[in-house]
Order: C-alpha cells, then sequence, then structure tokens
C-alpha cells in the first residue's frame, strides 16, 4: 500500500548546524505514527518542513505517492496536510466557531456565513463524538487545556484533511483529559486519516499509535510496529540511536 | 488501544436548556458580568451617573436642548476620532498621532477649498486621501519594520503639528467658505428627516435582528431569547425617540430671529460611521482577522491571515476617520488653525474609547465603546464647565474618570484570566 507521505533522504541545514540527515518516514493512512526522539532530535524541524514553514534542503516529498513541492504552509493545506501545533494558535478572544474557521472564513455575499459555519463547526464536533464542549459559541479562553487542545484538533479535521500532523497534544494536560485527547486521535485513525503524532510520552504512544518512528541526532533510527516491539527496545533507540533488529522499516 | 465512543472520564453534559424568562436573561447577564465581561456597563452607569450629578446642579442649563445639541456638536470630533482608534487599539497598537493627522487633514481640506478654490469634493477627496496616506506610512514602520507603534506616532505627531503649522502660519486661520463643510458640525436636520432617520434606524434593527435570529432559531443554532431582542429593541426605541424629539424641541433664545432645531447633521455622521464600521468588524472576513491579530497574531499567521495586511488596513483607517474627525472639529468653528485637533483632542479621543471599554491590551473592543465613552468625556467636560470651575478642575475630573475606566479593564481581565473568560 503506498504510504499518505513518505520523506526519503530529507536533510536541512541552519547555517553550519545540520538538524536533519537523510530521514526518511512514512505515515500510512488510518494509522497513527508517532515521531519521538530526545530534545534536539530533529522533530519540530521535521514537522515545520512538513508543514511548509521550512523548506527542506534536499531530499523526496511524496503525498500519495506523487512527488509534491510544500513551500508554504497554504501548499501543504491544499494537499490536506494540517498541523495542531502544541501551542494550539487558538485565538483566546474568538470563540470555537470563529477559532475552527480562522483565516478560512466561509463566506456569503461576500460576508461571514455565520450559520453555515456555526453548523459545520457542530457537525465536526459530532463527528469526532466530542460532547464535553456545551457550546460552540464559548470564548476559547473559558475552555480547559483539553478542551482547546479538542478545538485545535476539531479544526484540522474541519476541511477533509487526508494527513493531521499533532505536535506533543498532550504535553501540558492532566491524565483524564490525555485520555480524552488520546480517545479523539486515535478515532481520526480509525475515520481513515493519517496521523502523525509527536510525543515525549511512551505510555501515550503505546497507548495509541500503531508505528513508531524514532529520530536520534536527525537521524531516523528507523519505524517500529508497535505490535512487535518492546519499550525496552524504543528507549534504547531514543537514547542510544540503536535501531530495531529486523524491525525497521 | 479501546476505542468506546463513550467517555467516561468525562461527564457527558447536555446542553443546558436556555432559560428564556427575564429573571434567566437577567441571571445569564450577571453570570457573564461576574466573569469579567463588563463591556460599556462602567461607562453607561458612570454616565447616567455624571449625568444625574449636573442636572442636579444646574438643572436650567445642563438639561435643556439646546446644552444637548450643544453637547453633540463639542463631542463629535473626539468620537469620530475614537472610532478610528477603535480599530488600532484592537491591535494592542496606538496611534498618537491621529488627532493631528486629523488637524493635518483639515488644513488640506482649507489650504484646497479655501486658497487654491477648488471645488467641494475634490478638496474632500484630497483631504481624506491625506489621512489614508498618513495611516499607510505609519502603518509600513509599524507592520513592516517593526518599529512599536508608540514611537513611529509619536513621531508623526510632532511632524504632523510642524506640517500643519507650516501650512496655515504662525497664528494664522484658513477659513472654510463652503456650506457643506460647515453644515456638518453645525446645521440641523429638518424636522421631518431627523424622525425619518430615526425610526428608519429602529425598524431596521427591530426588523433585521429579527430575522436573522428567527433563521437561526429555524435551524436549531445558538439565538438570543425573543424576550432579550423585544428588550434591546424596546430600550433602542425608547432611546432614538427620546433624543430625536428632544431634538427636534425648539432651541434658540430667540426664536423670532433664528429657528434652531432638528436632529444636528453631526449626530447623523456618528451614526452613520457607526453603522457602517460596526457592520465591517462583526460582519466582514476582515473585521475577524482584525480580532485575531489583536487577540493572538502568531495564531493568525498561522491560520494563514495575512497579519501585515490586516495591520496596514487598521492604521490606514484609523488615519482616515482621523480627516473626517479633523474636518469635524474644524467645521464647529468654520476654519482651521494650528491647533485644531490639539491640545487634548487625541488624549480625549483614547480615554474615550478606553472608558467606553475598548481594551489597550488588543483583541477587545467594539466601534460602539468609542461612541459611548465619546459622550461620557463630552459630559464632563460640558458639565464641568457649566458648574463655572477652572479648567484645571475639569482635567483633573477626566485624569481620574479615565484611571477608573482603565483600571476596570485591568480588573475585569484578571477577573476574566481567572474564570476563563476573555
Amino acid at each position: 500500500m503506498t504510504p499518505l507521505l513518505e520523506l526519503r533522504g530529507v536533510e536541512k541545514s541552519f547555517g553550519a548546524v545540520q538538524v536533519l540527515r537523510g530521514v526518511d518516514l512514512s505515515v500510512q493512512s488510518g494509522r497513527v505514527t508517532a515521531l519521538v526522539g530526545d530534545n534536539g532530535a530533529g522533530k519540530s524541524t521535521l514537522v515545520k518542513g512538513m508543514a511548509g514553514i521550512h523548506l527542506f534542503d534536499a531530499g523526496d516529498y511524496l503525498f500519495e505517492g506523487e512527488p509534491v513541492k510544500v513551500t508554504s504552509p497554504k501548499d501543504a493545506a491544499a494537499l490536506g496536510i494540517e498541523v495542531v501545533y502544541q501551542d494550539l494558535a487558538l485565538c483566546d478572544n474568538l470563540d470555537v466557531v470563529h477559532n475552527m474557521f480562522l483565516g478560512r472564513e466561509m463566506k456569503r455575499l461576500r460576508l461571514v456565513d455565520e450559520d453555515t459555519m456555526e453548523q459545520r463547526a457542530r457537525e465536526t464536533l459530532d463527528g469526532l463524538s466530542v460532547r464535553t464542549l456545551k457550546s460552540v459559541r464559548t470564548p476559547v479562553a473559558s475552555l480547559s487545556g483539553g478542551q482547546r487542545q479538542t478545538v485545535a484538533i476539531a479544526r484540522a479535521v474541519l476541511w477533509n484533511s487526508k494527513l493531521v500532523i499533532l505536535d506533543e497534544p498532550t504535553a501540558a494536560l492532566g491524565v483524564a483529559q490525555t485520555e480524552q485527547v488520546l480517545r479523539l486521535v486515535r478515532r481520526l485513525a480509525d475515520r481513515g486519516l493519517g496521523v502523525l503524532l509527536i510525543s515525549h510520552n511512551l505510555n501515550d504512544v503505546f497507548e495509541v499509535a500503531d508505528d513508531i518512528a524514532v529520530l536520534y541526532l536527525g537521524a531516523m533510527v528507523g519505524q517500529f510496529e508497535v505490535a512487535s516491539t518492546t519499550r525496552e527496545r524504543v528507549v534504547q533507540a531514543i537514547t542510544t540511536g540503536v535501531g530495531p533488529e529486523g524491525g525497521a522499516a | 488501544m479501546s476505542l468506546d465512543t463513550d467517555d467516561p472520564t468525562v461527564a457527558s453534559v447536555p446542553d443546558p436548556e436556555p432559560d428564556n424568562s427575564l429573571g434567566g436573561i437577567f441571571r445569564a447577564y450577571l453570570a457573564k458580568l461576574r466573569g469579567g465581561e463588563v463591556g460599556s456597563l462602567p461607562a453607561v452607569l458612570g454616565l447616567i451617573a455624571l449625568v444625574v450629578v449636573f442636572s442636579t446642579l444646574r438643572p436650567e442649563q445642563f438639561t435643556n436642548s439646546f446644552n444637548f445639541a450643544n453637547l453633540i456638536g463639542q463631542s463629535a470630533g473626539v468620537t469620530v476620532l475614537a472610532m478610528g482608534l477603535v480599530f488600532v487599539l484592537l491591535l494592542g497598537e496606538i496611534d498618537l498621532s491621529a488627532g493631528f493627522a486629523g488637524g493635518a487633514c483639515a488644513g488640506v481640506l482649507g489650504v484646497f477649498l479655501t486658497r487654491q478654490e477648488w471645488p467641494l469634493v475634490p478638496a474632500l477627496l484630497a483631504a481624506l486621501l491625506t489621512g489614508a496616506v498618513i495611516g499607510l506610512l505609519i502603518g509600513l514602520l509599524v507592520a513592516r519594520l517593526g518599529i512599536p507603534s508608540f514611537v513611529v506616532t509619536l513621531a508623526a505627531f510632532l511632524g504632523l503639528q510642524g506640517v500643519l503649522l507650516t501650512m496655515i502660519g504662525e497664528g494664522g486661520t484658513i477659513p472654510y467658505r463652503n456650506d457643506f463643510i460647515n453644515g456638518l458640525n453645525n446645521a440641523n436636520l429638518p424636522l421631518w428627516l431627523g424622525w425619518a432617520l430615526g425610526i428608519m434606524c429602529i425598524v431596521g434593527y427591530a426588523a433585521s435582528t429579527y430575522v436573522t435570529d428567527a433563521r437561526r432559531r429555524a435551524k436549531n443554532l445558538t439565538v438570543q431569547p425573543i424576550l432579550l431582542w423585544a428588550l434591546k429593541t424596546g430600550l433602542l426605541t425608547a432611546v432614538v425617540l427620546a433624543v430625536v424629539g428632544y431634538l427636534s424641541v425648539e432651541r434658540s433664545r430667540n426664536p423670532a430671529l433664528t429657528s434652531l432645531k432638528g436632529v444636528p447633521v453631526s449626530l447623523v455622521v456618528i451614526v452613520g460611521l457607526l453603522i457602517v464600521l460596526t457592520f465591517m468588524l462583526a460582519r466582514t472576513a476582515w473585521g475577524r482577522h482584525v480580532y485575531a491579530v489583536g487577540g493572538n497574531a502568531e495564531a493568525a499567521r498561522r491560520a494563514g491571515i495575512n497579519v501585515f495586511r490586516v495591520r496596514l488596513s487598521c492604521f490606514i483607517l484609523c488615519s482616515t476617520m482621523a480627516a473626517v474627525a479633523g474636518i469635524m472639529i474644524a467645521s464647529r468653528t468654520n476654519s482651521v488653525n494650528p491647533n485644531t485637533g490639539g491640545e487634548t483632542t487625541l488624549l480625549y479621543a483614547v480615554g474615550a474609547a478606553v472608558i467606553g471599554g475598548t481594551s489597550l491590551f488588543g483583541g477587545k473592543g467594539r466601534v460602539i465603546d468609542a461612541v459611548i465613552g465619546g459622550t461620557v468625556v463630552a459630559v464632563i467636560d460640558n458639565g464641568m464647565g457649566l458648574l463655572d470651575q477652572p479648567q484645571g478642575t475639569v482635567w483633573m475630573v477626566t485624569g481620574l474618570v479615565l484611571l477608573v475606566a482603565a483600571s476596570v479593564d485591568a480588573l475585569s481581565r484578571r477577573r476574566a484570566s481567572a474564570t476563563g473568560h476573555v
């Protein structure tokens, strides 16, 4: 099966510092692929490259088997790639609907079409079985961390996106809310989307992911299948860069 | 990897049945206030208190219809200036130059209209264009080069003051000899037109909000209770009828000589701008983007909003509105002088926006805040004058009121962040 997204030999340097050295990565539709690695392994740079914020210096970027050029966040969005950043990038002073449609407001007669936006926001949230939001007209500032994360994720799937990249979605959450967000992540994959989950937390990763890609000092150690690996091997890969015996993707 | 759609960790709260009774509406409003969303309430309460105080102390002079119309004319310039400033304040920026930008534009109008004897329309367009260009330059310096708006507009404040002085000459004035321009802040509408416009406002508001609410109710979207709609419409009706009625009374001291009655043209200018600007801010994508940039510029940028263009457009709009304000101020005295738009004009305008409830921190504010705040400032100025208070006292009191308003803003923000509202 052709991977939804595939990177081959991707490189990126900032001045003299080489951050990514020939990274390969593949993400399948309907699966949660976790991207793990220690601080400074290059996770953020890799994600920013995929999102079109940085340009890769070298390497191939394939989406649905086709080579693509992603030079701006708009290109990524046009392909169906949505990124949910760690700081969520929500406007606290706007309500849930306006945040979900931020920058992509629906219009009728050149005016903002509040009715359709509110309906679609609700449908999307219902489709994700989100029941924790009382009203889609509440300002985002009054929501809890988990609810804010939910809004950010719902925003990412609103546009029939094919790949959702989540940057540390549970980093600032408590136990119950982490659980709630992980369920949502799982639901995205079960709906057929490709999910790339960046995380530090191996508990989360093993709970929700199907594949684990490990970055070590800017190089891809390998992609492990969760079903056929152990936590020890993954930890070893993260800390020492030793690949999986026979488990490499 | 459980995938039960049931979420035991979070109790699924069904939408609480909204309480549509009078008590329910009141409780919902109280809850909003307690959450820190005070809006214009402090300004409205302050305005009522001020009117009561001045009416008690100077019942003859303060409440008569002559003074009421006078008040509108006095406040028109500051109010229009404040309306433009709201857009810059929404971004969390400031425009200190708006007062003299208005003065300079009024000067340009005077130069072309009186000295060069241009026809009205091109002269007026030249003045408005001057405002837009000033805003464009400020906006470019702030949004492109990233110089703090405080510094850029401080420089523009000094520079434009010089431009105005050079244009007009030390101690000089340029008179306006155009009935339309002078009428902007002096003339009154015929009685029938005042009533017609007033009733159009009421019917327009009532009908448009009712149709919107009915459509949203049919689609099962969030909607205000119909009782709340009735309350708002009733309140608007009462205010409009009272204002138009009072302004339709003969207010000349010597009616046989000159008759003075009808809604001032300046009020029509204010209300017209209020409607247009509110519509732009609330109903267009650009308006949403202004709030988004003011709330979280980085989030707006990542969402694909052209932050630079939004910033630039707000500065252009602010300075163009300043041009209108400058013309309103000059129209009041039928002339422009090196001090037009100077002195306290800008400070009153910023004060007006903040008193009305627009936040200096950005992301929060409405155009009507400028009108409410402008009225508060004008009432203080006018009322204290009638009490024969020296100018020093007037300024001290105005300063105090502004301080109270800024404290309300800061406190409500703290309250809001504590309760999680904005």
